[in-house]
């Protein structure tokens, strides 16, 4: 059986998650560590760390959080940003990370995909590929591309994200982490064509991300955009949505999750 | 047996992969885990956890390499509780197709098959664990590795290959066709998916390991 898996994203910017959170129950809503625990306590199936932390001197800020993270929550943690080398993504698995994930120093120097495939297994490897529509002629039968971006969208790179992603994943990707940067923020749902491009150039598992502003658009991630996995922040962080919710949705509309801890499980057909 | 009691488990670290995970599972259900780089580090341990990522050929290399591999195999012939992970488990069988030529420890006594076809290659995710009988077994018997762990208790996978099934096979999992899931022979035990990384019933099979070393009581002893 193939399941979905949720996973909540946690910005985090000098040890605190940044994006604000309205658990009126934790103590501290600025805490990875209390909200990670949250988030497994909810039925999320893995949680992603994203450093935002912008100087590099800070960066051991994150190492201890991952630490303080894997001492208490005993699901998948994944962390990226800030990630250049085999050193960093050592220092933070040494910690308890289970899976990194690279962006720009994997579009600066390809070779990096491989060589963290090479020495840490490909299944702890997650390439993040921010894409953005390129803006085409618009003629009638004209394909949809999409370009690779950096430094949150300011950067274009002249990469087509499709052709990258595919070359990540024959490389040694274990993972695809996919944003678009066109939905990012908006709340309008995944770029489902987007999705549906990357998932058919690619066999290993892909993680839709950018754009949830409802439960929905969850649904549409996996079963329209054919993603393994999806990936939300705020409708999770400002309590609008549990985790436990969204999974009885997806259920709901037919899409196999693990329960949420206490979910009454669906009943299955008999079988034949 | 340690000064207070508890047996001392090694975790078999041979320099592939992310074996925090694993160490740290062990430590929450209070065993007192440590990881062992060195085969001397594992004279003396009253139990054996042997996790792996990656692909089975460089990983048995790599035990082999550190010396590991002997020491793992007289673990499990001084009647050690012993716990393999996924390559962990696949390296206990016999051989891989993974890594044609390569041999595993020979363990237990099943070959290491790709997952079926016209499924997403690795499975990546958390499945069911539907307990199994094998014809060694009396027929509803249970597992002591599933003792306490409902039926359909949700695991985490990541693998593209596993055993095939044997009359050792306690536990599967439907993926495309099913999949062995989890191995026990005697006190050798091995999961294809991560317990130290399944939440509740995850570390659930690790308190059970925990609990069949204290219970068990034997140790590895030192090399002559």
């Amino acid at each position: 059986m193939r399941t979905a898996r949720v996973i909540p994203c946690l910005d985090v910017d000098r040890g605190r998650v940044v994006k604000g959170t309205q658990f009126v129950e934790l103590r501290d809503a600025g805490d990875p560590v209390e909200l990670a625990a949250r988030y497994d306590s909810e039925g999320a199936d893995e949680i992603v760390f994203l450093d935002i932390t912008a100087s590099s001197e800070e960066r051991d800020t994150m190492v201890e959080v991952v630490r303080r993270t894997a001492e208490q929550v005993f699901i998948p943690l994944t962390v990226g940003g800030g990630i250049r080398n085999l050193d960093d993504a050592r220092r933070l698995l040494r910690a308890g990370a289970d899976k990194v994930s690279v962006n720009t120093a994997a579009v600066e120097r390809p070779e990096l995909v491989g060589e963290l495939a090479a020495e840490l297994g490909a299944q702890c490897v997650v390439v993040a590929i921010d894409a953005r529509r390129r803006v085409g002629e618009g003629g009638p039968g004209e394909r949809l591309s999409w370009e690779v971006v950096t430094h949150g969208g300011r950067r274009p790179t002249g990469r087509d994200a499709v052709a990258w992603a595919a070359h990540c994943a024959a490389t040694g990707a274990g993972e695809l982490l996919v944003t678009s940067m066109d939905a990012d923020g908006t709340g309008a749902g995944f770029d489902i064509e987007l999705l549906r491009a990357v998932t058919e150039a690619c066999s290993v598992p892909v993680i839709a991300s950018g754009g949830v502003g409802d439960l929905d658009h969850l649904v549409a991630g996996v079963v329209d955009g054919g993603a393994d996995a999806v990936l939300a922040a705020t409708i999770f962080h400002f309590g609008r949505h549990s985790v436990a919710e969204a999974k009885e949705h997806l259920a709901a509309l037919g899409v196999a999750v693990r329960p949420a801890p206490g979910a009454q499980e669906p009943v299955e057909q008999a079988r034949g | 047996m340690s000064p207070d009691g508890r047996g001392r488990i090694v975790v078999l670290d041979y320099g592939i992969g992310n074996l925090r995970s694993a160490e740290k599972g062990l430590q929450h259900v209070d065993a007192d885990a440590r990881l062992a780089t060195d085969p001397r580090d594992v004279a003396g341990a009253a139990g054996v956890v042997l996790p792996g990522v990656g692909a089975f050929g460089p990983c048995m290399a790599a035990l082999r390499r550190t010396g590991l591999a002997d020491a793992a195999l007289g673990a499990i012939n001084a009647g050690v509780p012993f716990l393999g992970i996924c390559v962990g488990l696949q390296m206990l069988c016999t051989s891989s197709a993974e890594t044609p030529g390569a041999a595993g420890l020979g363990v237990i006594d099943a070959t290491v098959v790709p997952l079926p076809e016209g499924v997403k290659h690795p499975q990546m995710q958390w499945n069911k664990l539907v307990a199994r009988s094998g014809p060694g077994q009396e027929s509803g018997s249970r597992s002591r590795m599933l003792a306490g762990i409902p039926e359909g208790s949700w695991m985490y996978f990541v693998h593209s290959f596993a055993p095939e099934i044997t009359g050792e096979t306690v536990a599967v999992c439907d993926y495309g066709g099913t999949v062995c899931a989890a191995v026990e022979r005697g006190v050798v035990w091995g999961t294809q998916f991560h317990p130290e990384k399944s939440g509740r019933p995850g570390l659930a099979v690790l308190a059970n390991f925990r609990d069949l070393v204290e219970e068990q009581g034997t140790s590895v002893p030192r090399a002559s």
